[in-house]
Parts: C-alpha cells; sequence; structure tokens
C-alpha cells in the first residue's frame, strides 16, 4: 500500500513536469486561491486559446484520445497524472472542457470520418469552441422531457424552442443539441440529435444572471434556425441514444468541487475571538471542523483508490460517484457555517471588508448552484441507488403515452 | 497509485471470509445473544487454529509475524459477520500493548498463548459511567498490588490476561500507568455485566491487591493507552465498515422484497435515497479505513490523526446504516426475530468501546492544530 508512481507512470511523470516547466509558470503558493477573477472573459479567453494550442500540439491536450484525432493514445492514469502536474502550474482553462469533454467525444462516436477531420482538430487546439444544448426551463434532471422541435423540411431541419444552462453559448462556435422531432411518439423515442453551428440564423443567446450576481450561463433561443440534416447525429428518433454517450461523458467532465475548505476554516477559527473564548477552542467548531475534514479526506482517498484502480488497468468501482454528493452540501454547509462565526460582520461581501476576500460567502452562493449542476443531489442519489446498489427505478408514468399527451410536458 | 492492499492481502480475507461464512451466520450469533455463552468458542477456536489470532504477533513469539494491514482485512471479516469473539480485546488491545510496550518477560509470557487462544487478554480502562481520564481513573497500582473496580471489561469473565489503566500517583499526565495482570491470580473478583450487546461479553473486575507488572515505564500510561487506542481505532474502523456494508445490504435487500402501495418500497426516493446515503458515507469509511491502515503500517508519525479520522468516519458509517435499515424494514425489523438488531446493537457498542466520536473529533482537531496546516 502506498502512493508511488509505478515506474512508466513515474517516467511519463518527469516528462510533464520537464515540459511544463519549460512552457508555464508555477503557481505563486502565497496568492488566494478563492475570490472572483477579475480579469475579462475576453483576455481570458485569448490566453487560454494559447495554451491550449501549445498542449495540444505537445499531446496532452487529450492524452487519452487516439492519435488518429491527436490524441496520445495513452491511458487514463496518465491523463490524471498530466491534471495532477498541470495543477502546479499557473495556467488558463475552463473554455474547452465542456468541448473536448462531451461534444468532441459524442461526435467522434456518431460523426462521420469527415466530420471529424473538419472538426476534431480545431475544437482540440482550441481554435473552436463548443457547447452543449440539452437543459431547457421545463426539462432539467428530466432533460428527455425536453420540448425543442425539430421539423424537417426538404435537406434541411428548422429549429424551434429554447435552451438553458448552456455555458459560454456566447463565445462557442458550434453546439450538440437534442431537439423533439416526434411528439407523438413517446418520451425517449421522440428525439434526434445534430450538431449546429452557434453563429446560425435565429440563434440568439441571452446570459442568465445568477443569484451570485455573476453570469457565466447562457440561455440560447431558436427562431427557425435551419440545420442540414447532414449534420444529424444517429438515426431520426434515436437521439436518446446519442445523448446518452455525451451524458456518459459528464460525470468525468464536471470536476470536484474546490473552493475554500477546513483549512479555511480552521484558520478562521484560529483568529475569530468569540463571546465564549477563541472559536478554535468551541466544542461545535472542533466537531464540525473534524467532520468536514473527515469527509475531504475520504473523498481525497476514494480518488486514490479509483486511480489505483485506473494505476492497475481496471476499471474504476463505482465509488467514484459519490464525489458530488458529498461536495456539494458541504460546499455549501462549511461556508455558511464559517459565515455564522462570524456574527452580524458574516454578511459582508465585499472584497476589502469581507473575512478572506468574502471567499466563505462566494461559496456559500456557488454552493447552492453546485448542488444542482450537472445532475442533482437526488438525481445522483438516483444514480447511486439504481445502477450502483441495483434498487428499482422509479415508477415511470410517461414511458409508454405518446409526449404531446403527458401532463404539464408536451399537451397544449 | 497503489491504494489497495496486496493480492496475499486479498487472498487471507477471502480465507477469512470462507470460514465466517460457514461458521459465524447470523443464526451463530444469535445463539450468544440468546444464551448464556459470552463468546461463540467454536468460532474463536477455528480464528486462532488457521493462525488468524496469532497474524500480527512476531513470530519469535509463535504468531505468524504479519503486520497491521492483515489485521485490517481480518477485522472487515469479523466485523461484517457481527463475530462474537473476543478478538478485538485480545489481539488488538493486550497483544498490541504488550507488542508495543510489553517487557521481554511479558512478551515471552503472554503473546504465545495470546497467539495461539491458550489465553484471552483484554484491556480496561472504564470506571463506570464516565470517560476515563488522568483525572478520573481511581485505580491504583503500588507496590505491585492493584486495587479498584473496572468496569465495563470487554471479555472479562474469559480473559486470562488484562492490561490495565491504573493511577501511579503522578501529576496530571502523568498519573496514569499500564499494568498486566494474570486474572488466575488471587485478589481478583469478577461478574458479568448486562449490556446493550451480549454478543460481546462484558463484566466487572474488582482488584484486591492483586499483584501486577508494569508494562511501559511508570507515568506513560496515558501517552501509552492513546497509541493503543489509534491502533485500534483503525482496526476497528474495519471491523465497522465490515459492519456497515452488512447492515446497508440486509436493507437492500429487504427494500427489494417488501412491496407497499403496490410496489417494493426500494423503488420509493424516501427508502432508496436513505440507502444511497449508507453507501456514500460507507465509501468514505472505507477510504478512511484504507488511509488508517497505511498509516498504521508505515507508523510515519500521523497514526493519531488518521486513526481518528477512520474511526469518526467509520462510526457515522455503521451508525446510520444500522440505525436506518431498521428504519427501512419497518415494524418487523424492531422485533427480536430480525436480524437487524445485531447490527444496531453492535454499531453502539463498537462507537463506544474506545470513546465516543466527540472525543477522537476533538483529538482529531488536537492533531491539525499542531500540523499546522492553515
Amino acid at each position: 500500500m502506498d502512493f508511488n508512481d509505478t515506474p512508466e507512470e513515474a517516467k511519463f511523470r518527469v516528462e510533464v513536469r520537464a515540459w511544463l516547466e519549460a512552457n508555464a509558470k508555477p503557481k505563486d503558493p502565497n496568492k488566494a486561491r478563492a475570490g472572483r477573477s477579475n480579469k475579462a472573459e475576453a483576455d481570458r479567453l485569448a490566453s487560454a486559446r494559447v495554451w491550449q494550442a501549445k498542449k495540444a500540439e505537445a499531446g496532452y491536450a487529450a492524452i487519452t484520445w487516439p492519435t488518429e484525432f491527436g490524441g496520445l493514445g495513452g491511458s487514463s492514469i496518465q491523463s490524471v497524472i498530466y491534471s495532477q502536474e498541470e495543477s502546479n502550474f499557473e495556467v488558463p482553462g475552463g473554455f474547452f472542457d465542456i468541448g473536448l469533454g462531451m461534444c468532441i467525444p459524442t461526435m467522434m462516436a456518431w460523426a462521420t470520418k469527415e466530420q471529424n477531420e473538419r472538426f476534431v482538430k480545431p475544437a482540440l487546439y482550441g481554435e473552436e469552441i463548443w457547447c452543449q444544448l440539452f437543459s431547457e426551463p421545463s426539462a432539467g434532471s428530466d432533460v428527455a422531457g425536453l420540448r425543442t422541435k425539430a421539423e424537417r423540411d426538404g435537406d434541411d431541419w428548422v429549429i424551434n424552442g429554447q435552451k438553458v444552462w448552456t455555458s459560454g453559448a456566447h463565445y462557442c462556435d458550434y453546439g450538440i443539441i437534442v431537439t423533439r422531432s416526434d411528439p407523438t411518439a413517446p418520451k425517449h423515442k421522440g428525439l434526434t440529435f445534430f450538431f449546429l453551428d452557434m453563429k446560425s440564423p435565429g440563434i440568439e443567446v441571452r446570459p442568465i444572471k445568477q443569484i451570485s450576481g455573476e453570469s457565466n450561463f447562457n440561455e440560447v433561443f431558436f427562431t427557425d434556425v435551419r440545420v442540414p440534416d447532414s449534420q444529424r447525429l444517429g438515426d431520426v428518433g434515436e437521439g436518446w441514444k446519442v445523448a446518452l454517450t455525451t451524458l456518459m461523458n459528464e460525470r468525468l467532465a464536471i470536476g470536484q468541487g474546490s473552493g475554500v475548505d477546513y483549512t479555511e476554516l480552521l484558520k478562521l477559527a484560529r483568529q475569530t475571538e468569540l463571546e465564549t473564548g477563541p472559536a478554535i477552542k468551541d466544542a461545535n467548531v472542533r466537531e464540525h471542523l473534524a467532520d468536514w475534514y473527515v469527509e475531504t479526506q475520504g473523498l481525497k482517498y476514494t480518488k486514490f483508490r479509483t486511480l489505483t484502480a485506473l494505476s492497475k488497468g481496471e476499471t474504476p468501482g463505482p465509488e467514484s460517484s459519490i464525489g458530488k454528493i458529498v461536495s456539494g452540501p458541504k460546499m455549501q454547509d462549511l461556508a455558511s457555517f464559517a459565515m455564522d462565526l462570524q456574527g452580524q460582520g458574516g454578511i459582508l461581501q465585499g472584497d476589502e471588508d469581507a473575512e478572506m476576500n468574502a471567499a466563505f460567502q462566494n461559496q456559500w452562493m456557488w454552493g447552492a448552484g453546485y448542488r444542482i449542476a450537472g445532475g442533482t443531489d437526488e438525481i445522483l442519489r438516483n444514480i447511486v441507488s439504481e445502477q450502483v446498489l441495483g434498487l428499482p427505478q422509479d415508477i415511470r408514468v410517461d414511458k409508454k403515452v405518446p409526449f404531446n399527451e403527458l401532463p404539464g410536458s408536451g399537451r397544449k | 497509485m497503489n491504494f489497495d492492499f496486496s493480492d496475499d492481502q486479498k487472498m487471507l480475507k477471502d480465507q477469512a471470509r470462507k470460514f465466517l461464512d460457514d461458521t459465524c451466520t447470523l443464526d451463530h450469533v444469535r445463539k450468544i445473544l440468546e444464551g448464556d455463552a459470552s463468546h461463540d468458542d467454536a468460532v474463536w477456536k477455528g480464528l486462532c487454529d488457521l493462525g488468524f489470532a496469532g497474524a500480527a504477533i512476531p513470530e519469535e513469539f509463535g504468531g505468524l509475524g504479519l503486520g497491521p494491514l492483515e489485521l485490517c482485512v481480518l477485522a472487515e471479516e469479523l466485523g461484517r459477520c457481527v463475530a462474537p469473539v473476543p478478538f478485538s480485546s485480545s489481539i488488538y488491545l493486550a497483544a498490541e500493548a504488550l507488542k508495543n510496550f510489553g517487557n521481554q518477560t511479558q512478551k515471552e509470557t503472554w503473546l504465545p498463548q495470546l497467539a495461539t487462544g491458550a489465553c484471552i487478554g483484554t484491556l480496561s480502562a472504564s470506571e463506570g459511567t464516565q470517560p476515563p481520564s488522568p483525572a478520573t481513573v481511581k485505580t491504583t497500582f503500588a507496590d505491585g498490588k492493584l486495587n479498584g473496580t473496572k468496569i465495563p471489561v470487554a471479555d472479562a469473565m474469559i480473559a486470562g490476561l488484562a492490561i490495565v489503566l491504573a493511577n501511579t500517583g503522578g501529576k496530571g499526565e502523568r498519573a496514569l500507568s499500564l499494568v498486566a495482570v494474570d486474572l488466575s491470580a488471587e485478589g481478583i473478583n469478577r461478574r458479568e455485566v448486562e449490556t446493550i450487546d451480549p454478543t460481546r461479553g462484558h463484566g466487572e473486575i474488582v482488584f484486591e491487591n492483586a499483584p501486577a507488572t508494569l508494562v511501559g515505564k511508570e507515568g506513560d500510561g496515558w501517552d501509552n493507552y492513546r497509541r493503543i487506542e489509534a491502533g485500534a481505532a483503525v482496526l476497528v474502523a474495519f471491523e465497522q465498515v465490515g459492519g456497515a456494508e452488512a447492515a446497508m445490504n440486509m436493507a437492500k435487500e429487504y427494500a427489494l422484497e417488501r412491496y407497499a402501495f403496490g410496489r417494493q418500497i426500494g423503488s420509493y426516493q424516501a427508502i432508496k435515497h436513505k440507502i444511497a446515503d449508507m453507501y456514500v458515507k460507507l465509501e468514505l469509511a472505507r477510504s478512511n479505513a484504507y488511509y488508517g491502515a497505511m498509516a498504521f503500517a508505515e507508523d510515519a508519525g500521523d497514526l493519531e490523526l488518521a486513526a481518528a479520522a477512520a474511526r469518526i468516519s467509520a462510526t457515522e458509517a455503521y451508525r446510520f446504516a444500522a440505525q436506518e435499515s431498521i428504519q427501512v424494514h419497518g415494524g418487523i425489523g424492531f422485533t427480536w426475530e430480525a436480524n437487524t438488531q445485531f447490527h444496531y446493537r453492535r454499531s453502539k457498542l463498537l462507537a463506544l468501546s474506545l470513546g465516543s466520536a466527540s472525543r477522537w473529533k476533538d483529538r482529531l482537531v488536537s492533531e491539525l492544530e499542531k500540523s499546522n496546516v492553515a
């Protein structure tokens, strides 16, 4: 039992580290890790593109992809090793994760050879950015209940409707979309999947303002948007099957929660004086600190167990599915508790006035959304109980009914 | 990254599982619950004959000379079947205390007997209904004689050796020392006591000028006791993980077979999410226990922190699984006939046997304060 690399892993790590040292700046350990970035998005995007191209040229942008798609043909553990090493460097990112983690793998599985030759490389090099158009105002957890319409018109399809929670739609070049092509078929049977040009006439992108006041997602409106049939992925009516390819990759693409954790709470408790004495000596504070430490460590070592399986060339067990169930509520609860410790001052959110640049307050805001994005706490518990533990699915009253006869869904 | 047990250790685990699956079913455990015996002697003898009791005892003292990792895999299997045997008292506590702090004579006298099961050992600290500490332990050791009352003591009625936490008159934390007592000697009175978990016998021992010898240095008792507790906390965490998994599986199987309102109760989110939560807590506990095992085996200085995390996590996982398994079962789960009670009883017994979760949370944060992470 140890945390050591195998000789091959160690060799790869040395290579990766040498490349990073030659091409990137190490992180400054004294810089605050939480807080909001003030740099304009366009500037961040420009530098992210430069870094992405460099990475792609070296083969590190898609380590596990086959070489014919510009990947390294490497293993999952190599991909992890690269991420571990990269996290020690100051590099821009965040713009390509959905495209390369979800959209392009879906293309690789369903698009034609010519299409992949056209689209994979520009995405990999950060020249073109992709988004995913699945969720709708009335189809979140139950995404197959979506209503955006696609109607056949000659060699084209005409799309009308609305998508929501689309990260980066305003700077994306292409998107993958699931639509309802047959409202008379049952929910999962009437869907058809396309990829489309986000600059097509009839697409309007509007930012969503979140409770944090920031805008990281969009609503996307479709009015008579024409998409050629050649951009259909999978058969007509088989869109759900294609969507599952994307969703299978979602768990891999959505990272674990970062931000303030027990170390910051410990720091706060040490410097905070309560009526009864130092917060760090308070039994209630100590209990909470210990609980969150144990959760954080539990997740860390669960990840190590997963990595061990990858390192041995095995498929990781289902234990990796617990990450977001634990980290979501922890993120929110820990931030809330830290704010409580500060008394009325806990409401301060200005960078200057608030404790630790308002890291706790910002996380408290964000935590509410993190528990919903990419699978709510409740959906994740369904997944664990059904797919890991083999408990029955919920009774699906909508399984065999034509979509347009369902209450609250397609019925007009 | 190799954060897993070795193939040999997994083989040992399978071997233990096969043996226990055959000999230590819940029907066997029920016989102990309902009968007068303090433990299942056939299972205990079998475990000793297979060499498991002596697994981590050095070869020169009649053991197999393996280490903490081997004990961890055995512990998980013992926990899974709620084994009614004195393994933890005799091995995690008494044998480990002698291994770490005993002198050559004590090791030569007792370890070979503990390895074969010829003698059962125990460790006793508690003196009634408050946690033991340098301020509360009243049992005294002076001039080679032990005086005082210990209650509850695990396996008190069957043990031949007790390691006892006693007051030797020093100041503050230096007040305590560990001593070894041959329980067949004079000056020992014991009686069985009733506890929440009769599948693990407990008793009261009254020492009246009982002859005893120091284990470790005088005044080091509290430190040494806490060191033994930390190792045992890791091993008990594996028992708790095994127990939590068994309790979760019991709930899951019942949720699949029981119908209400025309459907399996496991199809209701109120039930399935509860069981998903059991799984989440179990996986966190397992991961923390693995790290505890590694820290125990490597002895690189972070055992206290790793053991506290393992114990807190596993205590919570087993508490939740055992308690909510009864809830999933509904009325039948509250009956004497149901097997849910074994985990309910054992989970609380284990949660308290080395001190409560609150106490370990305090220990954990004390370590964090020392490690200066923030």
